[in-house]
Order: C-alpha cells, then structure tokens, then sequence
C-alpha cells in the first residue's frame, strides 16, 4: 500500500475506534446521565450494575483510540491534546470522578455517602459527554492552529454557542441510547420508567438534532464540500434520519433491540457525518486554510503505519471475539447479586 | 515556577500515582493463578475462597490502575506535544498496541473475573484469571519496550519534516524488532515485571502475618503466606541477579547515568558506595562508605579497570545526581533486605513456626511498604538517571542521532496557569482518590476472606484499629465489584419482610418494593430483596 492509502485506512481505522467508542460507552454514559432520574436505591443500584461490567471495557476503546491517534497522527494528538488543555483536563476529571463513584457508592451503606456518590457519577456522565460534544463542536468549526500547528485558546474561546449546542445534542443522544439499554436490561416498574424517559429523550434530542443540523449548514459552510465530490455519500444523512425516525417506531412496535440498533445506527452516522466534514483535515485551521493539520501533514512514516496495520489486523478479530462473548456471559436482566455494586 | 518545572512535578506526581497499583495488579494476579490452579487441581472449597478475596483485592487495585492510568496517556499530548511530535512515530504504536493486544484483554475478562462467579464454570473463570495476568504483563511489556526505546533507541532514524514551512526532526522507525528489542528492552522488562512479582508476594504475606498475629483466618493464612513467601523470595533473588545484568548494560549504553547511580564524578577505577551524599558541584560524595574498586570489579571482574565517570561529559548532557544516586541505593539495599527476610523465612515455614514468630510477623507485615518503595524508587532512578534527555542520543550504522531534551519537549501553547491548575485539580482527586483507596482497601482486609464471616459488632469501634478500623465495620453492608457477602442474620429477616410487603401489595406501584417513602427504607427493602446467589 502507497503512503497515501495507508493514511486514508488509518483515518478509517480511527474513525472506527470513535465509532466503537460513542456507541459503546454512549449508553453506559447516558445511564450515568439519567442516573438522578431513578427513583429508589434499588433503581440506582440496577442501573449501575446494568453497566457494572461492561463500562471499563468501553472505556478502553478511547484509550485505544488514543494510542491509534498518537501512533498514525502524532501531529493531531500533540495538537488537539495541548490545544484543549483545559477541556481535557476536565474530561480526565470526570472519567476518575466516574470511575470512583461506580465503584465507591456501594461500599457504605449510607444516604448521604451514596447521594455524594450519586451526584458524582451523574455530574462526571453528564460532563464527559458535553466535552465530547464540545470537542466535536470545536474541531467541525475550526480551531486557531499557528504556523508551528499549536493552538493557543482557553476554554472558555472554546464555549461558544455552536459548540455547547453540539455538546447538548451529544448529551441528548446519550441520554437516548442509555434509556433504550435501561429498558433493555430491566423489567417491571424501572422498565416502565425508562420507557418515558426514551419518549422524553428522544423529543429533545430531535429538536437539538435539528437546530445543530441547521447550525451547522449555516455556520460550517466547508461541512457540506465533500458531500458535492462525492455524492454517494448523501446515503449517510438519509440513513442517520431513517435511523432518528426508527426509534419511536420500534419503541412503538415494542421491538427495544431496534430501537437499540437504531440509536447506535444514529451515533455511528453522526461520527462519519462528523468525519466526512472535516475530511481531509483533522483540525481544520481557522488562521490560514493551509495551516490546518490534516492526515498528510500529520501522519507518521510509512513504515509505521503499514506495522500498525499489521498490529490492528492481528489484534481486532481478538478484541471483538472477547467482547462478543463478555457482552454474551453478562446477557439478559440485570439481577442484584452477591458480586453486584 | 515555569512551565517546565511544574509539567515535570506533574508528570512524576501521576506516573508515581499510577505505578502504586499496576505492579499489584501483576504480582497479584499471578498468586491469583496459582490459586486458581490449587482449586481446580484440589476441588478443596478454600481455595476458592482464598482465589476470591485476592481476586477483590485485585479489582480495587485494577479500578484505580485504569482510572489514574488514562491521565498517563493523555498527558503526552497536552503536557508534552514537542515531545509527543518527536516520538510518535515510534512511541506511539508501541502504545497503540498496548491498547489492542494488552487493555481489551484485561478489562474484558476482568469483567468475568469480579462479575462471573456464578455466571460461568470455574474453567472459564480459571481461563479468565489467565487472561487477565497474561494482560497485564502484556501491558507491561508495551509500556517498558517504549520507555526502553527512550533510554537506549535502536531500529530508529531521525527525520527532517517540514510543516507550514517550519522545519522540524522527529523519530521513524527503521526496524520494527531492532526497536522492540532495544538493547536494555529486555533486562528492563524482566527486571520491571520481577519487582510486580516482588510486591504482590509482599502483600499477600503482609495481610496474612496481620492475621497471623491477630489469630484470625488461620486456614487462609496457611494457605496463602507459603505462596506470597515464595513468590517474594524466588523474585528478590531474580530481581538481584536481573539487576546486575541491567547494571552492566546500563554501562554500556548510558554510562553517565551509572556515573550518577554510583556518584561517580571522575573516569577511573570506581568504588562501590553503600551510602553517601553525593554533591555535583563539589563533584564528590560525602559521608560516604564504599569498598574501593567493587564497581569496577563488579562491571569487569577488574578492581582496577576503568568505569566512565561524569566528568567524561559536558555540563549540559550530565544527569542530576542525587536524586539518581539516592534512589538506585534505596532500591538495591531494599532488594538485599528482601532477599534477607524471605530466603530467611523460608525454613520457618516447616511445621509452622513462623506463624509463631511475632517479631517476624511483624516484619513482614510492614515489609510491603518495603517493596512499594523499591518499585517506585527503581523507576526514579531509571528516569532522572536519564535527564537531561528524554530520547536519548543514539548511534544507528555509526551514524550518530540526535536525542530530545526533556526541557525541548514541552507542548508550544501550554502556559505555567494551566499546568499549575490542572496540577491543583489532580492534586485533589488523587488525595481523595488514595483515601478512600485506603479505606476501602483497609475494610476489604477486615473483612477477611469468608464469603460467611461473622457480621461485625456493630457497636464497637474496630479493635482499636482507629479511624480506618471504625470505617471499615461500616462497610459491612456493602455490596461492591471486589466485595463478596452473605447477608448477615438480621438483613435475611429484612429480606422475608421486604417479600411480605412486595407480595401484599399491588406489583408494580413503586410503594411495593419499599415500605416507606424514606429513601433510607426503600434502599434496605432493595437490598434484602435480592437472592443470594442469584442472576443466573
């Protein structure tokens, strides 16, 4: 394989990664966003444990992420990572912060140490996915890269409305997945709840869905160049939409596991709409077009990239064969028991 | 203080944190193994026991290993992105690898390990137990090939790229296992991955001296200290023959950070320092006691052969030498100790005598702090010994290559505020993050290995253990991912009452899963609700 094509595989690859990672850890961070909405101990207790084995694994896939973007990209990762010095120092607050709660709020059996911890895990879901939204949000209007690719901006440049606005919506998604994996993995009355929070969840996701839809056209002119080259790709949109609308429908149909197919459907066409818009930059510049850090400034050697395949080839088929069969032994309702937070 | 100062403090501050746990993790999970293979061998249920309370221990140590090691990973990018440009082609795959072949394993089948007791046979968990070792040594092996990369690169050359018209070097890979097996790779993996195996034998002999001297457990400790002994004293003998090996590579391939372990300043015969105080201005050691020419004849079976000292380098390319000097002699008098206390120990453990040996006991008990210690300060030592480089100057076809200096990796856009903000944030959450590590880790031992243990006296305060004693039987109700527990008497009463009133009442209304609206209430009904064992 050319330089070339190694670079576009990689940002493939990478986009895969994302894609795995905001599906997978978009429902356990929105369970921990609906987390206050529960109404008992019990409730909380299931809702966790619902996630209880599985969060960490998914957790892993942003970590991977990380070391595929620091491997194939180091300019990118060494940019966005300093340029959003503060943000993901926050972010890195709310992982921890999540971490401890899930696994601190059983050990006493108090109120007032689990409300702390419940606050927690609440405020650090809810965080992370707003950051991530963020982050999006930044990188789709562009960012200040100076000539040496640096990014100098505080957090607050980095809080204006389109970004918060892409942050909610980023929020409402995962609020909306997470429901449909509570409905999925409980019964009776929680169950009943979750149902009215997916109703509630979805109705406000659609509308940020489409005021972000709306902004983005308007603000984010460049989103929609590389829909003109290639316009196969308009297939994207069209299914994102079949996908938003075939949640109330399988909902209605009380068919969850679509529902749950359908959610995952809408966060992986927005991580590719995402990717396709600023396609072929990683960070688009907002100082000087050709300053933006794209996957040909950015890359490593070909040498590396062509290994690193080979390490992803080898290790992939691994890593979704054994999260295919943790997924497997911890099937089904989700029960209390002895091994339980 | 600057930029620079304070991302150093913060580097080390979190990669300290973080390496309190993952030699843990290691050690542990290999005496986790051998239980596992005891049980399975023996079908003898304590095991099985035994297997648990270590696996939950393991949990709590992995739980904070991932949480503080994520910090790690995004700290090369924000903190150090000059560093990160440098290195990323060569680093960053070894650390992408890391994630693929080594975290998904271990997280994955962690999850069977904690969660799935009950839910898979104990082939599968023995499986999962292996997995989940084999994991955390790949993870180590990752992490120490990369970082040997930086002390000794090979398989490597230097680039000149140009972005936006600047003009910038940055490392590519030549030779993909020339990079992997660097020349210290090796004996740097061993030596790492033989102090794991140090500390978790140190610990489990730890907890099971402390309730050897309290009297409790009595089975358990029988069944566990002679693992955790032998484990510790097998290690502490690799890790000083490993050592050695590395004293002599290190030598060879950076000889100025030998020069600063064993403070010494001038090229010539060098003597072997038990302790001092080395003073690199003065450029000598005081108070020091040494045995002339054993560095030499150590490196060369010469007392009089010839050891490159500092001065064989320019000011700007020395690294610091105290720090080094200090750190490298905590380790190795550590490691004399170790080998001292648990190939000592190992007759007493006929006829258990040493279960009666109070004094000993007490050794071992605080002879963990020991071994933390000595992973912590081997790890100083290696990396201060390495300054002033980050990447070290190399040598490829005798073309010589040029190093990073710490100081040139900094990130360009990242001022002193930020780092001195962010470093205040994690400042706290790892200062609660280690409390309250301690206190669950204290109750864990309290709690003791029996899935049946005697409720705690709820009216006490903890056997004069204190703050954390007292903490600890608050805990006695707690469920957890690295708690396993029958309900105590009084909960199974609960339980049948919280059955009456979910079965007298309409199924469904949220009243009927809790007798009052008191959150406090509807959390014990939940509680006793569930069935033991149940979740199948």
């Amino acid at each position: 394989m050319s330089h070339d094509t190694l670079a576009l595989v990689w940002f493939v690859m990478l986009g895969v990664l994302l894609i795995g990672y905001v599906i997978l850890d978009g429902f356990d961070l929105g369970v921990g966003i609906l987390h206050p909405a529960a109404r008992s101990d019990t409730d909380r207790r299931l809702m966790m444990n619902s996630i209880g084995p599985l969060w960490d694994g998914n957790e892993v896939w942003l970590v991977t992420f990380g070391g595929a973007l620091f491997a194939a990209f180091p300019n990118a990762y060494a940019t966005v990572f300093s340029g959003f010095y503060e943000a993901f120092m926050l972010l890195l607050f709310c992982l921890i912060l999540r971490a401890v709660s899930l696994e601190f709020r059983s050990k006493v059996h108090s109120r007032r140490w689990r409300s702390v911890w419940d606050v927690g895990f609440f405020l650090s879901s809810f965080g992370a996915a707003l950051l991530f939204g963020v982050a999006g949000g930044n990188l789709m209007l562009g960012m200040p890269v100076g000539e040496d690719l640096a990014i100098r901006q505080s957090v607050f440049e980095q809080l204006g409305w389109y970004p918060l606005l892409v942050g909610a919506m980023t929020v409402s998604l995962f609020a909306l997945h997470g429901a449909i994996f509570v409905y999925l993995k409980t019964e009776d009355e929680l169950q009943r709840q979750a149902r009215g929070w997916i109703w509630k969840a979805f109705f406000v996701f659609l509308v940020l869905y489409l005021a972000a839809t709306a902004a983005t056209l308007a603000v984010v002119p460049r989103a929609t160049e590389n829909f003109a080259r290639w316009p196969w790709l308009w297939i994207v949109p069209v299914l994102n939409v079949l996908a938003v609308a075939n949640i109330p429908r399988a909902m209605h149909l009380r068919r969850p596991v679509y529902a749950f197919v359908s959610s995952s459907c809408t966060i992986a066409a927005l991580a590719f709409l995402f990717a396709v818009a600023i396609f072929p930059n990683l960070v688009p510049a907002t100082t000087r077009p050709d300053w933006s850090v794209t996957i040909w400034n950015a890359r490593s050697s070909e040498k590396t990239l062509g290994i690193m395949l080979v390490i992803a080839a080898v290790g992939m088929p691994f890593v979704l064969s054994y999260t295919a069969v943790i997924y497997w032994v911890f099937r089904g309702k989700v029960k209390l028991d002895r091994s339980s937070y | 203080m600057d930029v620079e100062i304070l991302s150093r403090l913060q580097f080390a501050g979190t990669i300290m944190f973080h390496y309190l746990f993952p030699p843990l993790t290691i050690g542990l999970g290999l005496v986790m193994v051998i239980l596992e293979v005891q049980w399975l061998r023996t079908g003898v249920k304590a095991w099985n026991e035994a297997a648990r309370f270590w696996t939950r221990v393991f949990a709590l140590n992995f739980a904070l290993g991932v949480a503080s090691g994520i910090v790690m990973e995004f700290q090369f990018g924000t903190n150090w992105a000059a560093y990160s440009r440098f290195v990323g082609d060569v680093f960053g795959s070894a650390l992408a690898a890391e994630g693929i072949f080594a975290f998904f394993l271990e997280s994955g089948f962690l999850a069977v390990l904690v969660f799935g007791w009950d839910r898979v046979g104990p082939r599968m968990h023995f499986f999962s137990t292996m997995m989940v070792f084999l994991g955390s040594c790949f993870s180590a092996i990752w992490i120490v090939v990369a970082n040997s990369w930086q002390q000794t690169p090979d398989g490597y050359h230097i680039v000149e790229t140009e972005v936006n018209g600047q003009t910038a070097y940055r490392a590519e890979i030549t030779d993909f296992w020339a990079m992997i097996f660097n020349p210290s790779s090796v004996d740097r993996l061993t030596h790492t991955l033989i102090g794991a195996f140090i500390l978790g034998g140190l610990l489990v002999c730890s907890i099971c001296a402390w309730y050897a001297l309290k009297g409790r457990h009595e089975d358990f400790v029988r069944r566990c200290f002679p693992i955790g002994l032998v484990v510790a004293a097998v290690a502490s003998v690799a890790a000083l023959l490993t050592g050695h090996d590395q004293a002599e590579q290190v030598a060879v391939t950076q000889p100025a950070k030998l020069a600063a372990f064993e403070g010494h300043f001038e090229t010539g015969p060098a003597a072997l320092y038990l302790f001092g105080w080395p003073d690199a201005r003065a450029e000598e050691v005081r108070f020091g006691v040494a045995i002339p020419g054993m560095l030499s004849w150590l490196l060369h079976q010469d007392a009089s052969a010839e050891v490159i000292g500092l001065d064989a380098f320019p000011e700007e390319d020395r690294p610091p030498v105290w720090l080094p000097f200090q750190a490298y002699h905590l380790m190795v008098g550590l490691g004399m100790l170790f080998i001292v206390v648990t190939v000592g120990s190992l007759p007493l453990l006929r006829g258990g005598r040493i279960y009666r040996m109070r004094p000993l006991l007490w050794v071992f008990v605080f002879l963990v702090l020991g071994g933390f210690a000595a992973n912590q300060a081997g790890w100083v030592a290696a990396e201060t010994g390495r300054q002033p480089w980050v990447v070290y100057p190399g040598e490829q076809d005798g073309v010589p290559m040029q190093g990073l200096r710490t100081a040139d990796g900094l990130s360009e856009s990242v001022t002193a505020g930020q780092v001195a903000w962010s470093m205040t944030m994690f400042g706290l959450i790892y200062a609660l993050l280690f409390m309250v590590w301690l206190f669950v880790f204290n109750a864990k031992v309290m709690h003791g290995p029996a899935i049946e243990a005697e409720p705690p006296p709820s009216d006490t305060t903890g056997e004069g253990e204190g703050f954390l004693g007292a903490a600890a039987l608050l805990t006695g109700g707690g469920r957890s991912l690295t708690e396993v527990r029958e309900p105590r008497p009084d909960e199974v009463r609960e339980r049948d009452e919280a059955d009456e009133r979910t079965r007298g009442s309409d199924r469904g209304s949220d009243g009927g899963r809790a007798g009052g609206s008191d959150a406090g209430d509807a959390s014990d009904a939940g509680d006793a609700g569930e069935r033991p064992g149940g979740g199948a």
